[in-house]
């Protein structure tokens, strides 16, 4: 079988690149790390990629704000690489700042078109990593499959408060179930800090785009891909821990889509 | 054209004695007359006046903070406990331990920007703690986050160059709530100076990319005029790329940002000490995205073999980055092709300037093509500057003319030797103790003691899980609120291979007696490598001495005790020193003349492997039902302790390490864990053995009840029990089903079951049947987590 080539976008500041390439290799792509500079000089091109993973980090120092920059580079340097690349229906995952840039490019949720949110500064006013509990939405994203209902992940971010610019954008998220993942209580309810770590609105830390192939979520699947990647894989006998991690399960199902 | 107002001749060969003292004083030179003297008899044989260029690098290239001429000083130093005078040099103290214990997994030692050791299968790690402890009590977060952005640095230059994987924090303060109407004039408040810090390392080392992951705070009214600030990096490299040597006809090449005004005097500043009127100008301004570019394309121009030799600019920015370089050959750098932020610097100042983000290669002339369109692919500035040559002569043009020509045998070996006077007295023991305790009182107040309290609000502020190789957080157990004795990082996704970092610091033992700190501290920094099950007989040490006025004999006496206790200590656990550093002059001159010193302080940073992650260990009480061990022996050791804090009982017998009890028992230990019959290991330090237990606790949320009849030692007190700092002690929890092999294997080992896990939920401290006290879990953790707020 040929393995899936997805592309892991870095620019200056991107830091989770080389771990996401991991993860995904692991879940059976052939996954390459290329500098933005390389598509906009026309070295490499994107349609070369069955796949678009823009990993975390601090993409040109999050000037302005997190993901804004590298968002209009993604606009207006490669506008018709990145229509046709979503027109081709292939599949374009953002974590932690490439969530942001996503959602600041309009590509998450995508419809309408423009930006229809952000994702500002954390009600706590600082960074804070920490793992927190997320409750699943399975029906339009194929990435989440065969997920439990609820899964941890962690979080690092500064900026990862999900602000929708109004009502009626929040009603379309809802209403086409387009919220992936929800900061939850370990039982699962909507809850607050810490278990919501950053204020998000409805607790939403991850959406996607109507068609389910564009994913965008503020914890960090890369960071969760083998068992003792877990802060607490000690307290858990080896026994119960056979199942995939929660990180590893959405990079296979990208694989498993695109092959 | 050079204008006179741009290269100054300094009229040197006339001056007398005083007028030397005061042209160092004018420049900020932080040279002696002794030195200037030198330096005036050399430019006295050319038969001319050195330019500013010239003056200011040799003034560079022999400040304290470069060259740690107090570690290489004769020093006549008096012990008061032999009673004998014996001459010392510090340095050689430390470095041979390193000679004598002759590692072969030590690859790299005292040589290069950091040192390395052997780590699996063609790789190495490399480790470097710096300190900037006088730019981060002027600007806090700029003086911080430079300070993480230069160790890196050191890592990036370190053979030819490494990636780094992990960053190491450790702070001392004064005490957040210090009155502000005490402060003097020139003082930031603590916690000024503490919001400051940390958010400086966190935003560097966040956009970095690398994860902040071991560390420590100390709290002490002898840090509110002096903070200190310890950054560490690690990094992983192919084993073959650990050596470098620039060839003759290498062009210079200066990488990454532009160079301004910014942090001129940086490195003879920090070697001085603080008053209110030093220009905050001597502080460098960061910007880690321009670093983290720098990096990704380093690593790339590395394995493309593009250049035969690297180092960072730091202090004393490219005057001490191509000096050192050129050291065994020579070199021509042509000034005015540096990149600058903006017009108008002097040549002095573009040489000397300490702007940050800049590495300087060493490049074959048949590369620089690739190299230069390489950088530029990724927004890297990369500029050809010089070119190193046979003349054993530092050649600076400037536009044609020439502003400098040093004589790098001079510039690297005419530093005079100094000769220091210094005596050491040990102090009386005092016979305060503390009365009428209250048992279950003391350790909350302890748990509440910031030393000693969770810094978790700190931790959660730097990212400690990017690269996802950060296998023991921390933070750890069922809430991620215990504290970790040490991080462990599995660096390559295709092996199970670990590296592990430890770190141990206590200035309040320093205050009694130096030589035992330095074997507590050193002692720590591997308890903590074996809590977590990394190997002790593969520990890299290295030391980071921070101290007030050496120019006073009895200060600079507690310093020779403090290394003459690191190089007796470092030999009996067998345990290498791979690199170091000195941070000497911190103390603030009052407007009265009166001066403030820290506390002798050290930091010991301990480096280990453990071969599979696997098998690692952590803190959090895992099992109801588990036995609990107390392994070591417990001592009235209460000198320097939490316990006579709390009770303000000066002196005392400070806990002194005992290495031939201890190695056996971690070696015994280590195997334990390995073999996966230790539930949970943590060590006991700053409070004593029921702080180490309560925070146990705190990680499983299990309860546990102990019975201190069973603690070993001599017929012990209650308080030596609850709170003596003895030294070589971990709390163990094993399985019942593993009790057997546990309890034989520590056979002739000072071990006690001392208790046992519970499903209740609250700690309860026995005297046989008598039940001394009870603490549940909620108030526990509800005391140890609230004490330091943001």
């Amino acid at each position: 079988m040929v393995k899936p080539r997805v592309l892991v976008l870095r620019v200056a500041g991107t830091n989770c690149d080389q771990e996401t390439v991991w993860a995904l290799q692991m879940a059976g792509a052939s996954a390459e790390r290329v500098h933005l500079n390389e598509f906009i000089s026309g070295r490499k091109r994107l349609k070369d990629y069955q796949a678009l993973v823009i990993p975390g980090g601090f993409s040109y120092g999050d000037d302005i704000a997190a993901g804004k920059v590298l968002a209009n580079q993604l606009l207006y340097r490669l506008e018709n690489d990145l229509r046709e690349l979503v027109h081709r229906r292939k599949p374009i995952l953002g974590i932690c700042n490439g969530f942001q840039v996503l959602v600041k490019a309009g590509l998450l949720p995508g419809q309408p078109p423009g930006q229809q949110a952000t994702l500002t500064w954390n009600d706590s006013a600082r960074f804070e990593d920490r793992w927190v509990y997320l409750k699943v939405e399975t029906e339009v994203c194929p990435f989440v499959k065969n997920l439990p209902e609820i899964i941890r992940l962690p979080v690092a971010h500064a900026e990862g408060k999900f602000l929708p610019a109004n009502k009626k954008v929040l009603g379309f998220l809802e209403r086409k179930k387009l919220v992936v993942f929800r900061y939850v209580s370990p039982s699962g309810e909507l809850t607050g800090y810490p278990y919501n770590p950053n204020g998000s609105v409805a607790g939403i830390a991850g959406i996607c785009s109507p068609d389910g192939l564009i994913l965008g979520m503020m914890p960090h699947p890369e960071r969760a891909v083998i068992r003792q990647h877990y802060p607490d894989w000690l307290r858990h006998p080896e026994s119960s821990a056979t199942a995939a991690t929660a990180g590893f399960q959405i990079f296979k199902n990208m694989v498993d889509y695109l092959a | 054209m050079v204008t006179s107002s741009q290269v100054k001749e300094i009229n040197l060969l006339k001056a007398s004695e005083s007028e030397l003292v005061a042209l160092s004083q004018k420049h900020l030179l932080s040279l002696d007359l002794k030195e200037m003297k030198a330096i005036q008899r050399h430019f006295q044989r050319l038969g001319r006046n050195p330019t500013d260029c010239e003056l200011e690098t040799i003034a560079q290239t022999w400040s304290e903070h470069c060259v740690h001429k107090t570690f290489k000083a004769v020093i006549n130093y008096h012990d008061g406990l032999e009673k004998r005078t014996r001459k010392v040099v510090c340095l050689n103290e430390i470095a041979r331990v390193t000679r004598r214990l002759r590692k072969r997994w030590c690859l790299s030692v005292f040589q290069d920007n950091a040192g390395i050791i052997e780590f699996t299968d063609g790789w190495a790690v490399a480790f470097k703690v710096e300190t900037h402890n006088h730019p981060s009590a002027l600007e806090p977060y700029g003086g911080a986050g430079t300070g993480v952005g230069g160790v890196i640095r050191d890592i990036l230059g370190v053979g030819l160059g490494a990636k780094p994987i992990l960053n190491t924090d450790v702070f001392c303060f004064g005490p957040l709530d210090f009155s502000a109407e005490e402060l003097p004039e020139g003082v930031l408040h603590p916690r000024r100076i503490f919001k400051g810090v940390v958010s400086g390392v966190r935003d560097y080392g966040n956009r970095m990319g690398i994860p902040t992951a071991n560390g420590a705070i100390i709290f002490d009214p002898g840090y509110v005029y002096n903070c200190l600030v310890f950054c560490g990096t690690v990094g992983i490299m192919p084993e073959n790329k650990i050596f470098k040597k620039v060839s003759v006809g290498d062009l210079i090449v200066v990488a990454g940002g532009r160079t301004g005004r910014d942090g001129i005097h940086g490195a003879t500043f920090s070697s001085a000490s603080l008053n209110k009127n030093i220009p905050t100008s001597v502080v460098q301004i960061g910007n880690p995205i321009v670093e983290k570019k720098l990096l990704d394309v380093l690593m790339v121009a590395r394995d493309l073999n593009l250049y035969r030799a690297i180092t960072d600019c730091g202090a004393g920015g490219l005057s001490s980055a191509i000096g050192e370089m050129a050291r065994d050959t020579g070199a021509v750098v042509w000034l005015e092709r540096v990149p600058l932020k903006y017009a108008d610097l002097a040549p002095w100042e573009i040489w000397l300037s300490e702007s940050q983000e800049r590495m300087v290669l060493a490049v074959p002339p048949e590369n620089e093509e690739r190299l230069v369109s390489l950088f530029q692919n990724e927004d890297v500035e990369a500029t050809v500057i010089g070119q190193f040559t046979d003349s054993g002569q530092l050649l600076l043009k400037y536009h044609d003319h020439t502003v400098g020509e040093l004589n790098l045998n001079f510039l690297h070996h005419g530093l005079p030797r100094r000769k220091l006077q210094a005596y050491f007295h040990p102090r009386p023991p005092a016979r305060i103790t503390p009365e009428n305790v209250e048992w279950k009182e003391t350790l909350r107040q302890l748990l509440t003691d910031p030393v000693i309290a969770s810094k978790e609000v700190v931790i959660r502020q730097y990212d400690h899980e990017v690269q996802a190789q950060t296998i023991i957080k921390p933070l750890t157990g069922v809430e991620q609120s215990g504290p970790s004795d040490a991080v462990v990082l599995k660096p390559l996704a295709e092996s199970w291979a670990g590296v592990v970092v430890g770190c141990g610091i206590n200035p309040f033992y320093g205050e009694i007696d130096p030589y035992a700190m330095a074997g507590c501290s050193l002692e720590e920094a591997i308890r903590n490598v074996v809590c977590v099950g990394g190997d002790p007989f593969r520990v890299a040490l290295l030391d980071n001495f921070c101290w007030g006025e050496t120019s006073q004999p009895e200060s600079l006496g507690r310093l020779v005790r403090c290394v003459e206790g690191c190089r007796d200590f470092a030999l009996a656990y067998g345990a290498p020193f791979i690199s170091g550093k000195d941070s000497l002059n911190n103390y603030f001159r009052k407007e009265d003349g009166s001066v403030s010193s820290i506390p002798p302080t050290l930091l010991i940073s301990a480096l280990s492997t453990i071969p599979d992650v696997r098998k690692a260990c952590t803190s959090d009480l895992k099992k109801p039902g588990n036995n609990i061990y107390l392994c070591g022996v417990t001592r009235e050791e209460f000198g320097g302790s939490r316990y006579y804090h709390l009770f303000h009982c000066p002196g005392g017998q400070v806990p002194l390490p005992r290495p031939a009890e201890t190695r056996p028992l971690m070696k015994k230990l280590y195997q334990a864990i390995r073999n996966r019959w230790v539930a949970a290991c943590h060590d006991c330090s700053e409070g004593g053995f029921i702080v180490a237990l309560s925070e146990m606790v705190i990680g499983g949320t299990w309860g546990a009840e102990v019975d201190l009849t069973k603690v070993n030692g001599q017929p012990l007190k209650i308080d030596a029990c609850l709170f003596s700092e003895s030294q070589g002690r971990f709390i163990v929890e094993v399985e019942q089903e593993h009790q057997e092999k546990f309890e034989s294997l520590m056979e002739g080992q000072p071990v006690g079951l001392v208790g046992r896990v519970l499903p209740e939920s609250f700690l309860t401290v026995k005297l046989g049947q008598e039940i001394l006290f009870q603490f549940t879990i909620q108030e526990l953790a509800r005391s140890w987590k609230g004490a330091i707020g943001w």
